[in-house]
C-alpha cells in the first residue's frame, strides 16, 4: 500500500498555512540578527560559536540601513541576539533606532546588562521584548552549561525587570538531558518573575555540535517534552522549535515545519544571511546584506532560498505515516549530526534517527568559529609530531632502489 | 443566534486598529499587532480587500459590496472578521459604542 502523502509542486490556492509558507514568503516572519559574536560567556552548546568580535561586524551606520530595509518590507519584529548582543556600545541605540522606525524588537541576552537603569529604560519603550538565557533552574545544571556565575546574572536581570515594572519578559530555556526533569521548576522561576518561559530544542550547532551527544534528551526523555508542552498548551512559548515531537501524538501549537529560508532567515554579524538561525555554515548561506540589492534581494533571489522553497524531496521520510506531522524534522539537526538532509529528525520520536545515527554518516567541519582560543576547538589542530621511528637509523629504502646493497645493515 | 451577531455587524462601522499592520503576501497578506504582538494570516485576497475596505466605509455591509464579495458568501466573511477582532485586530469604531 502506499501512503497518498504529496508535496505540491506549484503554491496552491487556499489550502493550509503549512502549504503556504512552504513556498516563501515575500518577507520574512521570523527574522533573528546576531549583532556580533562578542560574548562574557563561553557556553558549550553556543550555535554561533560565539566569544570574539569579528573585525568585519557591521557598523552602525550599515546597521541603521538594514533596519531601515526591514521597515520598507515590513518586517515587524526582529529577534536580536549575538554573542551577547548588549556589549555592542551601540546596542540601546539600534535598539532605539529600530523600534522608532516599526521594527519591534525581541532581544535575547544573559542578563550581563539589564541593570537598574536599563530595565527601567526597557519598561518605558514600547515594541520591545526581552529574553533572558537560562540552561537550568539551579545554579549547578545551569553555569555547568552557562559558566561560572551565570545563573546569578540572569536572576539579577530579571529581578531588575520584575523591579522596574517590565512586563512580561521571556526566559528562555534549551532544553538538555540534564535540565528536562526541571520544566515544573522554570514554570515557576518565570511565574515568580512575572516572566512567560519559553522552550527551545537544543540543536547540534556551532559549539552545540561538540556536547549534543552529551546533552540531547534521551528518547524517553524527549516524550516528557512532549507531554509537558501539551500540558502546558499556550502558556509556554516554543518558537515552534519542537515539531520533531507532533508525531507522538497531536501536533503542538504553533507551525509544524521547518521554516528555514521560507518564512526565517538569520543575519549574522557581519551582515552575512544564512537560511536559519541554527545553520550558520557555508552550505546554507545566502548571501550578504551590504551586496548591491540588500537583504531583499538576498531573501527573494538567493539561489539557496529558492530551492529550498521549491519541493523537497524527503525520501524515506514520505512513506513514513507520520510524514505529515513533521515533515522530516530539523535541516539543521540533519546537517549537524551528518545525517542526510532528505532522511530523518536524529531525534526522530519515531525511532529512525538512532538508528540513522548509528550507520555510517560524516559531520561537516564548522565554517566559522568565533569561540575565545582558550576553549577547545574542534577544528583546532590536533598536536602530533612527524619523525622517524627511533629503531630506525638510517632512511627507509624506496621500492625503487637499484642498488644490490639497498636496505642491508650489518 | 449567529444571525443576530451578523446582522449586528453587518450595519456597525469597524475599522483597522491603529496598532496593525498589513503585509501583502502571495496567499493574502500578513496583519501585525504591534501592541500585542499578534501575528495573522489573511489567507484569501478577498478577505485583504474586504478589511481594507473596512477602513472607508460607514458600515460592514457596505465594505462587503464594495469588495465584491456574494452576498451568499458574508457569513463567512462575518465569521473571519469576527476571529480576527477577537485578537483586536479590526475594532468597532467609537460612534457605534452607544
Amino acid at each position: 500500500m502506499s501512503i497518498g502523502i504529496t508535496t505540491p509542486l506549484v503554491r496552491p490556492t487556499g489550502g493550509s498555512l503549512v502549504d503556504q509558507f512552504e513556498f516563501g514568503l515575500d518577507a520574512p516572519i521570523c527574522l533573528t540578527w546576531e549583532l556580533t559574536y562578542a560574548c562574557n560567556l563561553a557556553c558549550v552548546h553556543c550555535l554561533s560559536s560565539s566569544g570574539k568580535r569579528d573585525p568585519r561586524e557591521l557598523t552602525t551606520e550599515q546597521c541603521e540601513a538594514v533596519i531601515d530595509e526591514l521597515q520598507r518590507m515590513q518586517v515587524f519584529y526582529v529577534n536580536i541576539g549575538g554573542g551577547e548582543p548588549t556589549i555592542r556600545p551601540d546596542f540601546w541605540h539600534l535598539l532605539q533606532y529600530a523600534v522608532d522606525h516599526q521594527v519591534g524588537v525581541k532581544f535575547s541576552t544573559n542578563g550581563i546588562r539589564i541593570d537598574k537603569e536599563k530595565a527601567a529604560f526597557l519598561a518605558s519603550t514600547p515594541y520591545v521584548d526581552v529574553q533572558i538565557s537560562l540552561d537550568g533552574a539551579t545554579a549547578d545544571v545551569n553555569d555547568y552549561v552557562r559558566g561560572p556565575g551565570s545563573y546569578a546574572t540572569a536572576i539579577r536581570a530579571l529581578e531588575n525587570l520584575k523591579e522596574a515594572g517590565f512586563k512580561d519578559a521571556k526566559i528562555s530555556v534549551v532544553v538538555t538531558r540534564q535540565n528536562v526533569g526541571q520544566l515544573d521548576e522554570f514554570k515557576r522561576i518565570a511565574d515568580e518573575h512575572g516572566a512567560t518561559l519559553r522552550l527551545t530544542r537544543l540543536r547540534p550547532s556551532g559549539r552545540g555540535a561538540d556536547v549534543w551527544d552529551e546533552l540531547h534528551p534521551l528518547p524517553e526523555q524527549q516524550r516528557t517534552i512532549y507531554n509537558w508542552l501539551i500540558a502546558n498548551g499556550e502558556n509556554v512559548l516554543t518558537g515552534d522549535s519542537f515539531f520533531h515531537l507532533a508525531p507522538f501524538g497531536e501536533s503542538l501549537p504553533g507551525l509544524n515545519l521547518c521554516g528555514a529560508g521560507r518564512v526565517v532567515c538569520l543575519i549574522d554579524p557581519v551582515g552575512d544571511v544564512y537560511a536559519c538561525p541554527f545553520a550558520i555554515h557555508e552550505t546554507f548561506l545566502a548571501g550578504n546584506v551590504l551586496s548591491e540589492g540588500g537583504f531583499k534581494e538576498v531573501w527573494q533571489e538567493s539561489a539557496l532560498f529558492t530551492e529550498l522553497r521549491s519541493p523537497q524531496t524527503s525520501g524515506a521520510c514520505t512513506k513514513c505515516s507520520f510524514f505529515d506531522a513533521c515533515r522530516g524534522g530539523c535541516m539543521a539537526a540533519k546537517f549537524f549530526t551528518g545525517l542526510p538532509l532528505d532522511g530523518p529528525d536524529p531525534e526522530c520520536v519515531q525511532g529512525y534517527g538512532e538508528a540513522a545515527l548509528a550507520g555510517e554518516r560524516s559531520r561537516p567541519q564548522p565554517s566559522q568559529d568565533h569561540s575565545r582560543s582558550a576553549l577547545p576547538k574542534r577544528a583546532q589542530p590536533v598536536m602530533v609530531q612527524i619523525g622517524m621511528r627511533p629503531d630506525i637509523s638510517s632512511p627507509p629504502v624506496s621500492a625503487c632502489a637499484a642498488s644490490p646493497l639497498a636496505g642491508f645493515q650489518p | 443566534m449567529t444571525t443576530t451577531v451578523i446582522d449586528t455587524m453587518l450595519d456597525e462601522e469597524w475599522g483597522l486598529s491603529p496598532a496593525v499592520a498589513l503585509r501583502p503576501e502571495p496567499f493574502g497578506a500578513m496583519a501585525y499587532h504591534f501592541g500585542n504582538r499578534k501575528l495573522t494570516f489573511l489567507k484569501k485576497p478577498e478577505l485583504v480587500s474586504v478589511v481594507r475596505s473596512l477602513n472607508q466605509c460607514t458600515t460592514v455591509r457596505a465594505a462587503l459590496m464594495q469588495a465584491g464579495i456574494p452576498e451568499a458568501q458574508w457569513h463567512a466573511y462575518i465569521a473571519a472578521l469576527h476571529s480576527l477582532a477577537a485578537t483586536d485586530m479590526i475594532r468597532a469604531s467609537e460612534g457605534n459604542k452607544q
